[in-house]
């Protein structure tokens, strides 16, 4: 409804007009941005505790992980159930990196529990900071992108890919779970004792920078999205995820832009797991576990998928109430979550800033009285002309 | 040759317990190109009932015990088959056409059923059955008003609100009763015996065969069987084959397409019950039991090519077979055998075990389907995607 009465205000407008009220939004927006960032960035640290710091750092590297996500579901309709492997695969990374800060020579200790005198091989790029945090990026993204390859190539999509993300993700898994000579296996790896240019990665102070950086690659990573989405690139995306074969009969080969977005997306993901295991001081191969991954989506779908603010407002709600629930119902939690699956599916089929955006703000501001309640578009109900017809009518009667 | 043969028998052992489980999952999948994520919780409730069985019949005493898991099995099937018929008319028919927002909502049906399993007791069966009375009595009386269309969206709320509030209510005012607050099943996994008959094994090949793994095999066919024929001689078979293929045109034929929908789910979910019976002979049942099966029958419906039984029978065999050559490390002895290369023996040791098999089996399928992306018989013809 918005958009018919947006549609119906253009006309009225010319060019310059438009574009200066683009500018102006653009500028609120920016402003927006920027006060938010100070005010997580810079304020929140000093108040509260930081134990409670590093749960919000936590919820924020999540939420960077729902960007990717809604990239690859909401604008091109890709459901991924997934993205542990590449949230693990880049936590993993950095989680190694951490890892060989030990004298010249030395090797992890964990090493020792299965025999293994030397690093394997894999180990060795880690040694170095900048090769880490480039693999990290990187590593995820060729993962994401060579699985997209393999499956997109064939024209599967829909239920088939998602079961197959399903599936990729128990492998990995399973050769996580089971290869301990390598990386420990179950018990996975502990970053919190580790340490990162000489500093101890638990420690207030370095947790605190942490959790700077991830607010500042929050808001990269939005605006990343963001620019990703609303130009021609983006257009094209919406158009897969509407009418793929249309796509196709147009002159372009969707194959590309799904392996591409889905290995941008892999390597979102990657960042996120990142930052999401320094602030947990842990990584193990349970990250991987079916259940998470799905509940990615989740989060996507009640903030509303195709909003890229719905992505991150959603991450942010759902694990709140969960630390809440779980922390005071155990019980209950499950139950919950259960049933936010089935009512953002069947009621809420936008999320909530869909709603917002499609018809809650209208609906809030007819109760208040500032707008008439209008049952049908605008601007039929609007139109002068028709008014005068229904006082007739209503005479008439 | 006898390892062989052993290899084989395994494999086709745990195939058909991959068959049975898929076999639901494949019908539904089929009709309504809806994939459940619920059918390993389905298949866990079945286990259950099959647990609830036989303590009703440990009392009666050593013949009649015996006998309990041929009256578990119907019992799993209906129990499952009531289940999935609530599901289907209460969330999945809503959401036809939206395959991918099915599968978010079987999801939440899973984890729903998961943890119902784990704190149902009497306190909790009472205040269900409490909110669905107050609730769909409730909507049955104001259906009656002439307005009903109009008030229909707060009359729901309202009900939904009230009844919700006085089942709490009743909840927390007799949750001091111990007797009623005592779960049934609780988290902890239940064993069930199998009767005598199923114990021990027999050594016909020259290798240990368990009679249960042998009953499971026999269970598989006959519901292959029971399924096949269902499906291909009866009327409503024919029914669900006609929506399968062309549900539009079959509706304008006078196919009420949505009782076959309820019926093919309904269907589908007492196999898993079924299935469940049988899974529950191998091992301890718990909550998280469905979780096992759920990815592996996925792939083997994957595999298999949409609604055709014989490309599931042979992708659930197919699969088993493989799991168990590479995962028992039977590949890699007949390889040193036959003086493998090196390479191929180092690799073949590499995923010598169960979890690092079902990374070998997955890659083999990402491959197989670069040949047939839309499994082993795809569907032909206009309406077929892809």
């Amino acid at each position: 409804m918005a958009r018919k009465d947006e549609g119906s205000r253009m006309k009225d407008e010319t060019g310059i007009q438009l574009k200066r009220k683009k500018n102006k939004n653009r500028l609120i927006e920016v402003g927006a941005i920027i006060a938010l960032v100070i005010v997580m960035a810079v304020l929140l640290p000093s108040v509260i505790p930081a134990f409670r710091l590093r749960l919000i750092g936590r919820f924020l590297s999540l939420a960077i992980v729902a960007l990717g996500i809604d990239l690859i579901w909401g604008y091109t309709g890709l459901l991924s159930l997934g993205h542990g492997i590449f949230f693990a695969l880049g936590g993993y990374a950095l989680a190694m990196h951490l890892k060989l800060q030990i004298p010249e020579g030395q090797i992890p200790d964990f090493f020792t529990l299965y025999g293994v005198k030397e690093l394997p091989w894999v180990w060795l790029p880690f040694h170095s900071f900048p090769i880490t945090i480039l693999a990290l990026i990187i590593v995820p993204g060729i993962v994401a992108g060579l699985i997209g390859y393999l499956v997109f190539r064939n024209r599967i999509k829909g239920v088939y890919f998602s079961i197959l993300t399903q599936a990729a993700l128990l492998v990995f898994y399973n050769f996580f779970n089971g290869q301990q000579k390598i990386i420990n296996g179950t018990n996975g790896l502990k970053t919190d004792t580790e340490k990162i240019f000489d500093l101890v990665v638990s420690s207030p102070n370095v947790q605190r920078t942490f959790y700077i950086i991830t607010v500042i690659l929050l808001v990269l990573i939005y605006l990343l999205c963001r620019w990703l989405t609303t130009g021609r690139f983006g257009r094209l995306l919406m158009a897969i995820r509407d009418d793929e074969t249309r796509v196709r009969f147009s002159g372009y080969d969707p194959t590309g832009y799904k392996v591409l977005v889905f290995a941008i997306s892999g390597t979102i993901a990657g960042i996120a797991g990142a930052l999401y295991t320094v602030q947990t001081g842990i990584i193990t191969p349970s990250i991987m576990q079916v259940a998470f991954s799905i509940e990615m989506v989740i989060w996507v779908a009640v903030g509303g998928r195709g909003t890229l603010i719905g992505a991150i407002i959603g991450t942010m709600l759902v694990r709140l109430a969960q630390t809440f629930l779980s922390e005071s119902f155990p019980e209950i939690w499950l139950f919950f979550q259960g049933a936010l699956f089935l009512i953002v599916v069947t009621v809420l089929p936008d999320g909530i800033v869909g709603w917002w955006t499609g018809y809650g703000w209208d609906k809030l501001r007819s109760l208040l009285g500032l707008k008439r309640s209008v049952v049908t578009y605008p601007s039929l109900a609007e139109d002068p002309e028709v008014q005068r017809e229904i006082g007739e009518i209503s005479e008439n009667k | 040759m006898s390892t062989l043969v052993e290899g084989l028998f395994n494999g086709f052992s745990i195939g058909s317990v991959l068959l049975i489980a898929a076999l639901g999952l494949a019908i539904v999948f089929g009709l309504m190109g809806v994939i459940n994520l619920a059918h390993g919780e389905l298949m866990m409730l079945g286990a259950y009932a099959t647990f609830v069985v036989q303590n009703i019949f440990k009392p009666l005493g050593e013949p009649w015990f015996s006998l309990y898991i041929i009256v578990a099995i119907p019992v799993a099937f209906i129990v499952s088959a009531t289940v999935g018929l609530i599901l289907e008319r209460g969330a999945i028919r809503f959401l036809y056409g939206r395959p991918l927002e099915t599968l978010l909502a079987t999801w939440g049906i899973s984890l729903i059923l998961r943890q119902f399993v784990r704190s149902v007791d009497w306190l909790l069966f009472i205040s269900i059955g409490v909110f669905c009375l107050l609730f769909f009595g409730g909507m049955k009386l104001v259906k009656r008003r002439n307005d009903w269309l109009r008030i229909k969206n707060k009359v729901i709320a309202l009900l939904l609100f009230l009844s919700g509030g006085i089942a709490i209510a009743f909840n927390s005012l007799l949750s001091s009763n111990s007797t009623l607050t005592k779960p049934w099943f609780s988290a902890r996994n239940v064993d069930v015996t199998a009767p005598s008959w199923l114990r021990g094994g027999t050594d016909a090949l020259g290798f240990q065969i368990p009679y249960a793994r042998l009953f499971i095999i026999v269970l598989t066919i006959i519901c292959l069987i029971g399924v096949y024929w269902f499906l291909q001689r009866s009327t409503w078979g024919l029914k669900i084959r006609a929506v399968t293929q062309n549900r539009t045109m079959s509706s304008c034929l006078g196919i009420p397409t949505d009782k076959v929908d309820a019926l093919t789910f309904a269907l589908g979910t007492g196999m898993a019950g079924v299935a469940g019976c049988a899974v529950s002979l191998l091992g301890s049942v718990g909550p998280n039991t469905g979780q096992n099966y759920i990815v592996d029958t996925f792939m083997v419906v994957v595999v298999g090519g949409v609604g055709n039984l014989l490309g599931t029978v042979l992708a659930a065999m197919g699969i088993g077979v493989l799991n168990y050559l590479i995962g028992s490390g039977t590949l890699a002895l007949m390889l040193t055998n036959i003086n493998a290369p090196q390479g191929a023996l180092d690799l073949a040791f590499f995923f010598a075990n169960s979890s690092m098999a079902k990374v070998m089996v997955f890659a083999l399928i990402i491959v197989f389907l670069q040949i047939k992306p839309a499994g082993l018989f795809p569907q032909k013809g206009r309406t077929a995607e892809l």
